[in-house]
C-alpha cells in the first residue's frame, strides 16, 4: 500500500466521523435524512478503519500507521498518533458498533434526532482517539472530550433519572481524570515531552529526575482515572446509574468502548510507564478485580431490571481483563484484551436486545416479563446466542479470553486463577437464570403476547454482532495474531524484571 | 540644550497614543451626534460610529506597534505588552458594541451616552496598560471607573440598576482612594512614581517599610477592580444590576487592564511581599467564588461568582515567576475576556426585555427551542470549566504550570480541587439547557446580526485560543524577556 495513505489513514479513521457531525450540523432538520447521513458516514467509518487490520505488519511489535506533527510549541505537544495491535482493534470494536448504534436508534430515538446523531458521532470520534492517540496530551484531551457528548447522550435522551446519572458520570470521570492530568503535567515538567514512546524511553533509560521517589504518585494518579472508567471496584457506583438511565446507543457505546478506555489505559499507560509500581501494586489491584468479578456477578444476579443486571454483568467481565492485565503473563495480557473485544461485541448486543424490549415495553423489570419465546422466537434466538458468548460457551467469542485470563491468573498465583474461576460459574447463574426467566415458561402478562418479532432493521444491527461473537470463537488466532506481538513488548519490562530477579 | 524642543511632544508621541485617541474622538462624535439629532432616529448611526470607533482603535494598535517606546516624558510606554492590552481592550469594546445594537432597542436606552461611555471607558482602560507612572495609572484607571460606575446604571427604570450603579460608585472611589494612599506611600519609600525608577530602588537596596505598605495599599484598590476576595462583595449585586452588555464589558475589559496595572506593578517595579500577598488573595478569591456560584440561581449573579474565582486563577500566575508568570497572565486575560464577553452575550440576548429572564429555571430547555444558541453558551461554559480545545485549558494550564515551576505546590492543588468545584455549577447550567423541560413558555427572538457577529467573534477566539495557542503565548512571552532586561 502507499506509504502517503499508511500516514494518513488514523487521521481519516479519526475525524471521518467528526466530519459527518459537522455535515449534520448544517443540514436542515429532517429526521430521515439525518438518520441516513449518520449511516453512511458511520460505515464508511468503519470501512476505513479496516484497513488497518488488514495492512498491520502481524509479526511487528511496536506502532504503525504512525503520524507525527508538531501541533503546539508550548507546551510542547505533538499530533502523534499510532496503533498496535492491541488498540487497532479497539479502534475497531468502535467502528464496529457505531452503525449497529446508528441502527438500533432509528426509531426509538424521535425527538431531537439531529442533536443525537451529531452527539453520537462526536463521541466515536472521540473514542478512536482515545485509542490511538500517542502523545500523553492529546490522550487526555481525547479523553475528556468522550465525557461530554456520553453525559448529554444520557442526559438528553436517556429515562428516569436521567440528569442524576448525567451528572453523576460527568463528575465521577472528570474528577478522577484530573489526577491523570495532573501526573501527565509532572510527566511533562520532567521530560520536557508529552510523547508517550519519548518519554517512555526516558523513565526507561532512568534520566527522569526525582522519578523514583514520585514513582508510586504517578501509577496512582492514572490509575485512579483508569480504575473509575473500568469501573473497578469500589469506583463502580456511577455506572449502573449511567447504564440503566442511558438511551441504548449511549449503553452499547458506554459498555462496549467507553469501559475499555480504562482497562486500555491501564495496559497502555500504566504498564508501559511504571512497570515497577505496576508489579508492587499489582496485589491489591488483583484483589480488587476479583472483588469486582464476585461481587458484581452476586449484585447482578439480584437485579430485578434487565439492564442493571447487564450493567453489573460488565462490572463482573471487566475484572477478568483487570485481572490478566495485572498478572502480567502473555496469556493473561492476550485474555484481558481479547475479554475486552469480546465483551465490546456480546455486552454490545445484549444491551441493544435489551433496548429492543424496552422499545415494546417500556420497561426493563424482568418480573413484567416471561415466556417471551412464543411471541417472539427469533429475538429469543439471538439472546439465546448472546447471552451463551457472555457466558462463555466454548466456540463462542466469551470463552477464548477467559481461558486465557484465567490461565494467566494460575500462571500469577493459583489462588487468584481460583477465585476468579467462580465468576464463570456465577455468570452462568445470573444469565441463564435471567434468560430462564424472561423468555421461558408461560407468558404471565397479555400484553407480552402481542409484542412484535424483530424487524429488518434491528436484525440488520444484530447479525453482525451474532456473526462476530461466533468467529471470534472459532478462530480467535486472527485476533489473537496480531495482539501477540503487542503484548510482548508490553510485557518486555516485566521479562526483564524477572530475569534479573531470577539471576540474582 | 534644546529644552524647548524637549518639552514638546514629537510626532511619534502621538503615535504612541494613536488607540486612546480615535477613541476619544470617535466618543466625542458619538455625544455630538447625540445632542445634534433626534434620538432615536439615529441610534442605529450611533451604535455604528462606535463600532466603527472600536475597529479603528484595533487598527491604530497595530500602527501604535511599529513606534516601541516612550512617549510624553516617559508616562507612557508602547511595548508588547501594552499592545497585547490595546488589542484586547479594543476588541472587547467591539464586541460588546456589537452585542449592545440589539439591547439598546429593546430595553430602550439612550444610546448616545451609553456607546460615548463605552468608548471613553476604553480610553481609560488602554492608557493603563501602556502608562508606566503612577499617578497617570491612577487618572487612567479613574477614566475607565467612572465610566462603568455610570455604565452600570443604564437601566434606568429598574431599581435594583440604580442601586447598582450607587453601590459600584461608593465602594469603588473608596477603593481607588486607598490606591490613591499607596501610590503616595511608595513615593514616600523611593522617591518616585515612575515605575522603572520604582523598580531600580527596590531591586538595588534594603527594602522600606514603607514600600510593603504602599504595595498592599495600592494591591487593595486594584483587587477591588479585578473582584478579588476579600475585596469582591459588592461583584454580585452590582453585576446583577447592570444592564447585561455592560457586565460583559466590565468583567472582561477593564479587568484586563487592571491586571495590566498589577503586572507592572508586581513584576516591572519588583514589588516587594508579592509571593505571600498574592498567594493568600488567589487561594481566598477561589475558594470564596466556587463555594459561593455553587448557591446561585440567578446566572448573573453566577457569573458574577465565577468571575471572582477566575479572578484567583490568575491571580495564581502573579506569585509565580516572571519568565513564565507573566505570559500566563496575558493569556488568561485573553482568554477570560473571550469566553465572558460571548456567556454574558448569550445573557443579554436571553433575558429579553426587562432582563426577565436570568434565572437559571428559565434557562431549562434551551436546547431545544434555541440549540444553536445554546450550543454556543456551552461552548463558554466549558472553556470556563477548562475543558480542552477552548481557551480556558490552557490558561488555566499556563497558570498553574507557572506555579508549579515557582514551586507552589499548595496554591495549585488549591487551585485543581477549585476547578472541580467550578465544573459543577457551570454544568448545572449545560444540564438545564439541555436536560430539562421548560417550567414555562420562555420566548426566545432569533438572533439578530449584530449578536450573531459578536458570537461568532468571540467563540472563535475561544476556540482559537484552544487549538493554537502557541502563537498568542509566544507574543505575551515577549513582555518577559523584555522585563527581564
Amino acid at each position: 500500500m502507499t506509504t502517503a495513505l499508511d500516514s494518513m489513514i488514523l487521521t481519516l479513521v479519526t475525524f471521518i466521523p467528526l466530519a459527518g457531525a459537522l455535515l449534520l450540523l448544517i443540514m436542515p432538520r429532517r429526521d430521515r435524512e439525518t438518520r441516513w447521513v449518520a449511516l453512511g458516514v458511520s460505515v464508511v467509518a468503519f470501512l476505513a478503519s479496516l484497513h488497518l487490520p488488514v495492512h498491520l505488519a502481524y509479526h511487528q511489535a511496536g506502532f504503525q500507521f504512525e503520524i507525527n506533527r508538531d501541533w503546539i510549541s508550548n507546551p510542547n505537544i505533538h499530533y502523534h498518533m499510532g496503533v498496535d495491535g492491541i488498540s487497532v482493534w479497539l479502534v475497531v470494536l468502535t467502528t464496529f458498533l457505531t452503525p449497529l448504534c446508528v441502527l438500533i436508534s432509528w426509531k426509538s430515538i424521535h425527538d431531537r434526532v439531529k442533536e443525537f446523531f451529531i452527539l453520537l458521532l462526536v463521541l466515536e470520534t472521540a473514542l478512536i482517539g482515545v485509542f490511538t492517540a500517542l502523545d500523553l496530551f492529546l490522550f487526555y484531551f481525547f479523553w475528556e472530550a468522550t465525557l461530554i457528548p456520553m453525559a448529554l447522550l444520557i442526559g438528553m435522551y436517556g429515562h428516569g433519572r436521567k440528569v442524576y446519572a448525567a451528572v453523576k458520570f460527568f463528575l465521577y470521570t472528570m474528577i478522577a481524570s484530573m489526577f491523570m492530568l495532573a501526573a501527565i503535567l509532572w510527566l511533562y515538567a520532567k521530560t520536557g515531552t508529552f510523547d508517550f514512546v519519548s518519554v517512555q524511553a526516558a523513565i526507561r533509560s532512568g534520566q527522569v529526575e526525582g522519578f523514583a521517589a514520585a514513582a508510586p504518585w504517578l501509577f496512582l494518579g492514572f490509575f485512579i482515572a483508569f480504575a473509575v472508567k473500568v469501573p473497578l471496584f469500589p469506583f463502580h457506583t456511577w455506572l449502573p446509574d449511567a447504564h440503566v438511565e442511558a438511551p441504548t446507543a449511549g449503553s452499547v457505546l458506554l459498555a462496549g468502548v467507553l469501559l475499555k478506555m480504562g482497562t486500555y489505559g491501564m495496559l497502555r499507560f500504566n504498564l508501559g510507564l511504571f512497570p515497577d509500581q505496576s508489579r508492587s501494586n499489582a496485589w491489591w489491584v488483583m484483589i480488587l478485580a476479583l472483588i469486582g468479578i464476585i461481587y458484581g456477578a452476586l449484585v447482578a444476579m439480584v437485579q430485578p431490571n434487565l439492564k442493571k443486571l447487564i450493567a453489573y454483568s460488565s462490572i463482573s467481565h471487566l475484572g477478568f481483563v483487570v485481572l490478566g492485565i495485572f498478572s502480567f503473563t502473555q496469556a493473561g495480557l492476550d485474555g484481558a484484551t481479547f475479554v475486552m473485544l469480546a465483551h465490546g461485541v456480546s455486552t454490545g448486543a445484549l444491551f441493544m436486545l435489551a433496548g429492543i424490549l424496552y422499545e415494546r415495553r417500556h420497561t426493563y423489570e424482568i418480573a413484567e416479563f416471561g415466556g417471551l419465546a412464543t411471541p417472539m422466537p427469533v429475538y429469543a434466538t439471538f439472546f439465546m446466542v448472546v447471552m451463551l458468548a457472555s457466558v462463555g460457551l466454548p466456540l463462542l467469542n466469551g470463552f477464548i479470553g477467559e481461558f486465557l485470563v484465567l490461565s494467566g491468573a494460575f500462571g500469577a498465583r493459583a489462588l487468584y486463577g481460583v477465585l476468579g474461576a467462580t465468576g464463570v460459574i456465577w455468570s452462568a447463574c445470573y444469565l441463564l437464570w435471567m434468560y430462564q426467566r424472561v423468555f421461558f415458561g408461560k407468558v404471565t402478562h397479555e400484553v407480552n403476547l402481542t409484542l412484535p418479532d424483530l424487524d429488518g432493521r434491528e436484525r440488520a444491527a444484530l447479525w453482525p454482532t451474532a456473526i462476530v461473537a461466533l468467529v471470534m470463537g472459532v478462530a480467535p488466532l486472527i485476533w489473537l495474531n496480531a495482539i501477540d506481538p503487542a503484548v510482548q513488548s508490553a510485557l518486555a519490562p516485566f521479562t526483564q524484571l524477572a530475569s534479573k530477579v531470577v539471576g540474582r | 540644550m534644546n529644552s524647548a524642543a524637549a518639552m514638546l511632544p514629537q510626532a511619534a508621541d502621538y503615535m504612541r497614543l494613536l488607540p486612546e485617541i480615535v477613541l476619544t474622538v470617535f466618543g466625542m462624535i458619538v455625544m455630538v451626534l447625540d445632542a445634534a439629532a433626534e434620538e432615536r432616529r439615529i441610534e442605529k448611526t450611533m451604535g455604528a460610529v462606535a463600532l466603527i470607533g472600536a475597529l479603528a482603535a484595533v487598527a491604530a494598535t497595530f500602527v501604535q506597534a511599529q513606534y516601541p517606546g516612550f512617549a510624553f516624558w516617559n508616562m507612557v510606554e508602547v511595548d508588547s505588552f501594552s499592545v497585547f492590552f490595546h488589542f484586547l481592550v479594543a476588541g472587547v469594546t467591539a464586541v460588546v458594541i456589537l452585542t449592545s445594537f440589539e439591547y439598546m432597542k429593546v430595553q430602550q436606552i439612550r444610546a448616545g451616552e451609553y456607546y460615548a461611555l463605552i468608548l471613553f471607558g476604553a480610553v481609560g482602560m488602554s492608557l493603563m496598560s501602556s502608562a508606566v507612572e503612577l499617578v497617570l495609572i491612577f487618572i487612567a484607571l479613574e477614566i475607565s471607573s467612572i465610566s462603568t460606575y455610570v455604565l452600570a446604571g443604564f437601566r434606568r427604570r429598574a431599581a435594583i440598576s440604580s442601586e447598582s450603579s450607587v453601590k459600584y460608585f461608593l465602594l469603588g472611589s473608596f477603593a481607588t482612594a486607598f490606591f490613591l494612599y499607596g501610590v503616595a506611600l511608595m513615593f514616600g519609600a523611593t522617591g518616585s512614581t515612575s515605575i522603572a525608577t520604582i523598580g531600580d530602588v527596590l531591586r538595588s537596596g534594603q527594602i522600606p517599610l514603607l514600600a510593603y505598605a504602599g504595595v498592599a495599599l495600592m494591591f487593595v484598590g486594584l483587587g477591588f477592580k479585578v473582584a478579588a476576595a476579600p475585596f469582591h462583595v459588592w461583584t454580585p449585586d452590582v453585576y446583577e444590576g447592570a444592564p447585561s452588555p455592560v457586565v460583559g464589558f466590565m468583567s472582561t475589559a477593564p479587568k484586563a487592564a487592571v491586571f495590566a496595572v498589577l503586572l507592572r506593578i508586581m513584576f516591572e517595579a519588583h514589588a516587594p511581599g508579592r509571593v505571600g500577598l498574592i498567594w493568600a488573595v488567589a487561594a481566598l478569591s477561589m475558594t470564596i467564588g466556587n463555594i459561593g456560584a455553587l448557591v446561585q440561581d440567578n446566572i448573573k449573579r453566577l457569573l458574577a461568582y465565577s468571575s471572582i474565582a477566575h479572578a484567583g486563577y490568575l491571580l495564581v500566575a502573579f506569585a509565580a515567576l516572571p519568565d513564565n508568570g507573566i505570559p500566563a497572565a496575558m493569556f488568561y486575560t485573553a482568554s477570560y475576556a473571550a469566553m465572558n464577553v460571548g456567556a454574558f452575550a448569550v445573557v443579554s440576548h436571553f433575558g429579553n426585555a426587562g432582563e426577565r429572564y436570568v434565572t437559571l429555571e428559565d434557562y431549562s430547555g434551551l436546547g431545544r427551542r434555541s440549540p444553536l444558541l445554546a450550543a454556543t453558551l456551552t461552548i463558554f461554559l466549558l472553556s470556563l470549566i477548562g475543558i480542552p480545545i477552548t481557551g480556558g485549558f490552557f490558561a488555566k494550564f499556563y497558570v498553574f504550570s507557572a506555579a508549579l515551576q515557582a514551586n507552589l505546590v499548595g496554591l495549585v492543588i488549591i487551585g485543581v480541587l477549585n476547578s472541580a468545584v467550578g465544573a459543577y455549577y457551570y454544568l448545572r447550567i449545560i444540564v438545564m439547557m439541555y436536560m430539562r423541560e421548560p417550567q414555562q413558555e420562555v420566548p426566545v427572538s432569533p438572533i439578530p446580526m449584530g449578536l450573531g457577529a459578536a458570537l461568532t467573534i468571540s467563540l472563535a477566539a475561544t476556540i482559537y485560543l484552544g487549538v493554537l495557542p502557541g502563537r498568542v503565548l509566544e507574543y505575551a512571552s515577549r513582555t518577559a524577556t523584555a522585563w527581564s532586561r
